[in-house]
């Protein structure tokens, strides 16, 4: 065969492939946002959910889930962003580097519900947190922790080099120079790293139902009990009862994940547009 | 007797198992230029980062014997690393600016201590970039990105960047290898203005620079040094047959 067909064959298929896919992707989206944007009003995002979730609207699930995602993200990202830096900066391949990499690594791939099975007996129970939205955020916290942990230490070791020993000749101590050379321009890769991380916390829902509960009410505080907006249109749809609410609160979710991305790429390109 | 910058005492480097610089004497008089000099892997690099201790860095490396500064050896634990690193200074083969402004690339080593103020800063920063003959370049745009200048540029500004810390000695390695003519004859007729106030190290990046910038010259050849001496010495009249053949360009 010659050089050209193969060259055109290769160029058609991987276009097929690639297109493919975003009609998939799209198809999802549109099917979603087209059954659940009839249902969104004002009411729908300002009342809390009456009769099962069957009327009303998903202020409280809403609320219970950017509450389990703010707290999970604020505990999970000193300790998976330090974790990262430890790992890059401060340890040269010993006993304890590689059992904490072969535990981020095993923790990466468990399903979520043994996150949740792990939270309803630790922080639910044995710690007596209750079905609780810090349970929850608890729960998703370490749920998140390999993911930050993995793409922080990968952010990190991208940075060249030549950086750290720029820094060192010019008299930097090791920590001036992760402060100042290092984490200037790894600062979009942890970024990356957390983002993704709070999509898997607001789309959570098996291990924050044996976790953070599945009440409707309006939460209180962090010890309230609270269902998430994941959960909550796992269990309407489910439930068979209100399918038109399960599409308004998914779509109100992709929205919300939307939202989201946007937000933390302008922050993040904000922070680091000087010098790059 | 006469006083030297650095004193290299029975120095021996190894790279793991391997051998890179083995028992090397060498004297460095202060406010000259030495040339350490050879082809590739000779230890001329190696060497150069022994000299602020930046090979450290590497686990894998280790040597034996003696570095002075001034008298005192630079690997005294009580002497602080950093310290020296500052007192040494180091440009690199390649133009490494880091990713920030030109005046953040300049003033990064000033910034670090405590208590200096913003207009000292300043003004050091002017001064080492008119040392480096960058100034007229960059004057009007320090805030720019110092990755949006030419190589040479970068290069000028990176030795810019070590002049700010005022040090003692600077070693320049390979520093014009990627560069064009013309931005290397800047470098280098900075260079012979530097020596009044700076002892200086280079490890040129062929012969000629030798002997163009260099007032002392000394030839490594696979980790051993074959010779030292003037310039007039090492390039008219070199009392080793290696020397007289590498500079003669007979290998290399």
């Amino acid at each position: 065969m010659g050089a050209r067909i193969s060259q055109k064959i290769a160029k058609t298929l991987i276009w097929t492939i690639a297109l493919t896919v975003i009609i998939i992707l799209m198809a999802i989206i549109v099917f979603i946002l087209y059954n659940g944007l009839r249902v969104i009003n004002w009411t729908f995002l300002t009342e809390i959910p009456r009769e099962m979730g069957q009327q009303g609207g998903i202020l409280s699930p809403i609320i219970g889930t950017l509450t389990v995602t703010v707290l999970a993200v604020v505990i999970a990202m000193p300790f998976g962003i330090g974790t990262a830096f430890y790992l890059a900066e401060y340890t040269r391949g010993g006993a304890v580097t590689r059992i904490i990499r072969f535990c981020t690594e095993s923790l990466a791939g468990i399903p979520s519900i043994v996150y949740g099975l792990f939270g309803l007996i630790f922080f639910v129970t044995t710690l007596g947190l209750g079905w609780s939205i810090l349970s929850g955020g608890l729960t998703v916290a370490i749920m998140i922790l390999p993911t930050i942990i993995r793409t922080s230490e990968e952010a990190i070791r991208s940075v060249p080099n030549i950086y750290r020993e720029v820094s060192f000749t010019l008299g930097a101590t090791k920590w001036q120079t992760i402060r100042k050379a290092v984490t200037p321009s790894a600062v979009r890769g942890i970024a990356n790293g957390i983002i993704l991380s709070i999509g898997r916390c607001v789309a959570e829902t098996a291990a924050v139902m044996l976790t953070a509960g599945t009440v409707l009410t309006m939460p209180e505080s962090i010890f309230s009990s609270s269902r998430t907006m994941a959960l909550h249109f796992y269990l309407l749809a489910m439930e068979g009862t209100a399918m038109d609410k399960a599409f308004g609160t998914s779509a109100v979710l992709i929205i919300l994940i939307f939202f989201i991305n946007v937000v933390a790429n302008a922050l993040v390109n904000r922070f680091v547009s000087k010098g790059h | 007797m006469e006083k030297y910058k650095i004193e290299i005492k029975n120095f021996n480097f190894y790279f793991g198992e391997k051998q890179v610089i083995y028992n090397l004497n060498l004297k460095v008089q202060a406010n000259r230029i030495l040339s350490v000099f050879g082809p590739a892997n000779s230890g001329t690099t190696t060497l150069l980062r022994s000299l602020n201790r930046l090979c450290e860095l590497n686990p894998e490396l280790r040597y034996e014997g003696e570095i002075l500064l001034d008298g005192k050896s630079i690997f005294d634990s009580r002497e602080s690393v950093t310290q020296l690193r500052r007192r040494v200074g180091m440009v690199f083969e390649v133009p490494t600016p880091l990713p920030m402004s030109i005046y953040e690339n300049v003033s990064y080593g000033l910034r670090l201590g405590q208590g200096k103020s913003k207009a000292a800063i300043m003004e050091a920063v002017e001064l080492s970039l008119k040392q480096a003959a960058l100034w007229e370049e960059v004057k009007e745009r320090l805030d720019a990105p110092a990755m949006s200048l030419s190589g040479g540029q970068q290069q000028r500004l990176c030795v810019a960047r070590v002049l700010a810390l005022k040090p003692e000695v600077v070693l320049i390695d390979r520093a014009c290898s990627g560069l064009d003519p013309i931005s290397t004859a800047k470098i280098e007729e900075s260079m012979s203005q530097l020596k009044k106030e700076y002892t200086i190290i280079i490890s040129p990046h062929n012969v000629q620079q030798a002997i163009r910038v260099s007032d002392r010259a000394a030839f490594l050849l696979m980790g051993h040094l074959v010779e030292e001496g003037t310039n007039d010495e090492m390039f008219t009249n070199p009392q080793d047959k290696r020397t007289s053949d590498y500079v003669t360009g007979r290998f290399g």
